[in-house]
């Protein structure tokens, strides 16, 4: 049997020690040692579905922009960054000259600053795209990042954090926790309701035991969070979004903010606002499969023997109980409801386009009850 | 009956000429929670070495190999129904094929249940 090998030569996350005290299998992502799972991926899984998974995605920039930067940082995406209110998180995708996605990422407006979490697989080209557009980036690498996620964070954290569960989903503020200031933000890759909890890397070890320290909280591994993003129709940098893909095509329209729509002047504009004008020539779909053969990664839909589209995500959906993937295809064969055909291995295996998430979303919107 | 090992961490039971095939405990840990098998159809002749089924975790698929050549005689039907017994039993229910040996003599080449866990435990 072909069992992966292990690569040397990786940055420890702050939490490293806690994390193979916990029994975490560590296997090497976006250049650190990173716990893939603890109990196994689709017990972790259904555990955030159901009570609450603490995520270490420390791995993840934390950079920091001054005052002042936001034209500077709208002409390398599509958002409207100076209509961005304080202690509000917007989604937006660093584009290339040709419209291509070099990153998704947040951004928020802070008192002092504007505040971006981008991926830890791309952070330092990201870092160096904003500084070569005259951006004072501060990249603290002195921050740790957790996420909590699941039904009963909000309970969980506020008994910490008094105060967080008034945050609304995209919505966040400072906070003190165990202590030591804290910037939480409403928000999470799993279609959970949930929060990112951003603490000095120093103090992360102890907010990690507390929060664990509750019966409802177990420690969630990589393994389960792409799972759970998968379920939620979120795609992943690097496999769901790359350069030769523009937001239009990767179905992210929502991340082009209108006033930008009109005004453009961000890169690829021209490409960009012709393919949300007139619709891209393939699109990001979700695919549900027949039976209960996975389909992963490169495996190609095929159409009279031709290939005309790729899976970019695929797996086994732990709370469907079935695989499911994201895939380009043609406009033509985008529908929901189309049938396709994806070549598994020299075997043709049947599958419909479904709209995404696959597993509805449990946020807590700006409305909602306090 | 004797249970012979390879370093791919696949097992192997014979008697006589006849053949059982499956992953061990070591490598159901390492694969995660078992999601689908895909086993190769009775009546296929498998060279050593070769790929032989493909056993898809939630996270990926991973190929096995089979530790001596062989007719298939049979799969697990069971597997398809519930994939986690290669999780569950690895050195019992969840076996995945069964096959006629060509060539005895292969086994030579193979562990046995001692050498096997030294050899695990080197890793």
């Amino acid at each position: 049997m072909s069992v992966p090998e292990p690569a040397d030569a990786e940055l420890l996350l702050p939490l490293d020690a806690l994390h193979r005290a916990l029994g975490a299998r560590m296997v090497p992502f976006a250049g650190y040692a990173m716990p893939i799972q603890y109990d196994g991926i689709i017990a972790e899984h259904q555990w955030t579905r159901e009570h609450a998974g603490l995520f270490d995605v420390s791995h993840m920039g934390q950079l920091e922009l001054p005052l002042g930067s936001d034209l500077a940082l709208e002409a390398l995406l599509p958002g409207d960054i100076t209509g961005l209110r304080e202690g509000v998180l917007r989604y937006s995708l660093l584009l290339d000259a040709s419209g291509g996605i070099l990153d998704d990422l947040m951004v928020t407006r802070r008192a002092d600053d504007l505040y971006l979490v981008v991926n830890g697989a791309v952070k330092h080209a990201d870092i160096a795209l904003l500084r070569g557009a005259g951006i004072d980036v501060r990249y603290r690498d002195d921050l740790a990042l957790l996420a909590l996620q699941g039904p009963a964070a909000a309970r969980v954290l506020a008994a910490h954090a008094p105060g967080v569960a008034d945050l609304r989903f995209m919505r966040a503020a400072a906070f003190t926790l165990l202590g030591q200031p804290a910037w939480i933000s409403r928000s999470g890759y799993t279609g959970e309701d949930g929060f990112e909890i951003s603490v000095a890397a120093d103090s992360v070890e102890a907010v990690a035991r507390a929060l664990l320290a509750d019966a409802e909280v177990r420690p969630v591994g990589l393994g389960a969070r792409d799972s759970l993003r998968l379920e939620a129709g979120l795609p992943l940098y690097g496999h769901d979004l790359t350069p030769t893909i523009n937001p239009v095509e990767a179905g992210l329209s929502f991340a082009i903010s209108k006033r930008r729509k009109v005004e453009g002047g961000f890169p690829g504009a021209g490409i960009v606002l012709r393919d949300l004008l007139h619709g891209s020539a393939r699109r990001r779909v979700g695919l549900r499969i027949d039976g209960r053969q996975p389909v992963r990664e490169g495996a190609h839909i095929v159409e009279n023997g031709v290939a005309v589209g790729e899976v970019t995500s695929g797996g086994f959906g732990p709370a469907l109980g079935r695989p499911i993937a994201m895939a380009y295809v043609p406009a033509a064969l985008a529908a929901d409801g189309t049938r396709l055909q994806i070549d598994v291995r020299g075997r043709l295996l049947d599958a419909t386009v479904v709209p995404m998430p696959f597993f509805p979303k449990s946020y807590v919107r700006e409305g909602a009850p306090r | 009956m004797t249970r012979y090992f390879t370093n791919e961490h696949e097992w192997v039971d014979v008697d006589g000429t006849a053949a059982t095939v499956g992953v061990t405990d070591y490598a159901q840990g390492q694969l995660g929670d078992v999601v689908f098998v895909e086993l190769p159809p009775v009546g296929k002749a498998l060279a050593k070495g070769k790929e032989a089924a493909v056993v898809e975790s939630v996270k990926a698929a991973s190929d096995v190999y089979t530790p001596v050549s062989g007719t298939v005689t049979a799969a697990n039907a069971a597997l398809e129904a519930e994939p986690a017994l290669v999780n569950t039993a690895a050195d019992t229910g969840g076996w995945f094929f069964k096959l006629t040996l060509s060539d005895p003599t292969e086994l030579d080449g193979l562990m046995d249940e001692a050498a096997y866990q030294a050899f695990v435990a080197t890793l």
